[in-house]
């Protein structure tokens, strides 16, 4: 179930749009946020507060890359690979988070600290090759930054 | 030239509504509230505005449309989906000047005598969904925006919806099913979204740069504005460059703007001094050009004569060291990623593009091979429902176009020349 504060805010959400099933997506996101991960019970908890059928918030929810219906490690590395960053070394980065983390990409690393998201333009190609760790840019990428960067997060 | 869209955005704290007051800003929007909301569209009419999200469309035109509908309430949707790949021009507005942004919108809204306006923000945006929803609460602590903007009686209200990582999105149609609560297909056309958009009302759609022309816009006055950048295609443009360029970044230039001069003189050439192989000028979907092909004016009129697009004005440039093979490889990846599936010659062409130009990559690849992406391309263009399967391929038919020997040799020798 949604903790109190959450069915709150989806309250608040829900008076921005016109209709229920507008507050679909921030909804969805509402339920990541709480159950980690889009399971069964979190399509259900949607499907009641919304009155949406379920068959519909789980036909949306997996449409989209950013919902994630698996569990996921503590915190989740999004590295761009596409052309502005791949040109500029994201491959290699790949590599490493492979040989130095155990991260294949999709997958968890063995401690469970870290999942690894291949991503599509970030929008920070003037700065490549790029990732978001959680919520936070990361940019100008090199092996030894991302080990920085990772070692904040443990 | 005096920065419009860029204004103050090396000031840390740019964001604030404080700041923003300080330096000019909402000091068009009463200006426009004292306008006819025709008055409004005959200004951005005078000043050639056209839409930045990629295609061009005249501004002024497609709001003509949507007023024109006795239908209400009406809304205005900003697209910050920015997903087309090199592009990082919204970016900066949206997370350094948003009130710039918010200004833009409460004066559009008015001239389209619009009550709700929405931002569709890309997920992978974070930081920006925050900065919005902080610079949003300013903006209705101050009054312009809410039930009586700036105290004329104009009902405007702006919310920020966050899209969940789908390129198809940017798609206006697409954006709209997704705003709906629904997966992001498009939808057919006509009706066009000026008639039927959002929650079935008169809907516009116009990209975060295009929207934030309009505090300066009114300003100035269209006549004024008309006088930047290229006579048929005016205004102020970000183009953003990434690759190997000596300074990469984001460059707001007059429109129409030489790629040559972007490239070599404000970007201060290829990195290291090596040898220019490609551009591609306008994002990932616009065709590529090679070296001797980008002495050319940057606009939406131009580019289309040199055999290229605006697009977004996202500048990839790739020097000699870059496998075309492999770049073209990894734009259909992501078109096959992205495709939403709902016809059939891009959700099964896409996968059979990528699918073909992977094993050319990995050495496999057969020599009837380049007849067939040709075969598969030309099966998709003009026969898919939206324009991201054509985009797809016609990628891969200006690569091969333009840098067939290297597909060739490819084949041939089982293996890449640039290693
Ligand atoms: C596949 C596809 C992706 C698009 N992505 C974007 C985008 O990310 N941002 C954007 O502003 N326009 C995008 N567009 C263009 C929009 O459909 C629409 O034309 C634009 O938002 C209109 O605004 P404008 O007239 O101000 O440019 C995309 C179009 C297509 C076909
Ligand atoms: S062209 Fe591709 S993205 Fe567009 S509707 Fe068809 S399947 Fe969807």
């Amino acid at each position: 179930m949604f903790s109190e504060t959450a069915k709150k805010e989806l309250e608040e959400i829900r008076l921005k749009y016109p209709n229920a099933r507008a507050a679909l997506l921030p909804a969805l996101y509402l339920a990541q946020r709480e159950f980690g991960w889009l399971s069964p019970e979190a399509y259900e908890a949607v499907s009641s507060l919304l009155g949406v059928p379920k068959a519909i918030t789980r036909g949306v929810g997996t449409f989209y890359a950013m919902y994630k219906h698996k569990p996921m490690g503590r915190n989740i590395v999004q590295l761009c690979t596409n052309v502005s960053c791949m040109i500029l070394g994201a491959e290699r980065l790949v590599d490493f988070l492979k040989i130095k983390y155990g991260l294949e990409p999709g997958g968890t690393s063995p401690d469970g600290q870290f999942s690894l998201v291949i991503m599509e333009c970030i929008g920070a190609c003037g700065t490549a090759p790029a990732m978001l760790v959680n919520d936070d840019f990361y940019e100008n990428l090199t092996e030894k930054y991302i080990e920085e960067i990772l070692e904040k997060y443990k | 030239m005096e920065k419009i869209l860029l204004k103050n955005i090396e000031n840390p704290n740019s964001a604030d509504i404080a700041e923003y007051m300080k330096t000019g800003g909402y000091q068009s929007l009463p200006k426009a509230l004292g306008m006819q909301p025709k008055e409004i569209i005959e200004e951005v009419k005078k000043a050639g505005l056209r839409g930045r999200g990629g295609a061009g469309f005249p501004v002024a035109m497609k709001w003509t449309f949507a007023s024109a509908d006795p239908k209400f309430p009406k809304y205005l949707l900003c697209n910050a989906d920015e997903g087309e790949p090199g592009t990082f021009k919204d970016r900066p507005i949206l997370e350094k000047n948003p009130h710039l942004l918010i200004e833009g919108m409460t004066i559009s809204g008015f001239a389209l005598r619009a009550e709700y306006g929405y931002i569709y923000l890309r997920g992978e945006y974070p930081a920006a969904k925050d900065i919005l929803n902080k610079a949003i609460a300013q903006a209705y602590e101050k009054g312009f925006l809410g039930d009586n903007v700036a105290g004329k009686g104009f009902k405007f209200h702006l919310a920020v919806h966050q899209g969940a990582g789908a390129y198809i999105c940017g798609e206006e149609t697409a954006l709209i099913e997704s705003l709906e609560g629904d997966k992001g297909q498009p939808r057919i056309k006509p009706p066009f979204p000026v008639n039927v958009g959002a929650f079935a009302k008169p809907t516009v759609v116009n990209n975060v740069e295009t929207l934030s022309n309009l505090p300066y816009l009114i300003g100035t006055g269209g006549e004024a504005y008309a006088k930047i950048g290229s006579p048929e295609c005016p205004g102020p443009k970000i183009y953003c460059v990434s690759g190997h360029v000596e300074k990469p970044g984001v460059y707001e230039l007059p429109m129409g703007t030489n790629l040559k001069d972007i490239i070599y003189s404000h970007c201060g050439g290829i990195k290291g001094g090596k040898k220019l192989k490609a551009v591609i000028p306008g994002g990932i979907s616009t065709p590529i050009l090679p070296p001797d092909k980008i002495d050319c004016a940057m606009d939406f009129v131009n580019m289309p004569k040199h055999g290229s697009m605006l697009g977004s004005g996202a500048v990839i440039v790739m020097d000699e060291s870059v496998c075309l093979v492999k770049v073209c490889y990894r734009a259909l990846k992501f078109f096959e990623h992205e495709s939403c599936g709902k016809c059939t010659p891009c959700r099964e062409g896409t996968g059979w593009l990528r699918k073909v130009l992977g094993r050319i990559e990995n050495g496999q690849g057969m020599e009837s091979d380049i007849d067939l992406l040709q075969s598969i391309a030309g099966n998709m263009l003009g026969k898919t429902f939206c324009p991201l399967g054509d985009g797809a391929a016609s990628v891969v038919q200006n690569f091969i176009k333009h840098f067939r020997p290297e597909f060739e040799a490819h084949i041939k020798n089982k293996a890449c020349s640039t290693g």
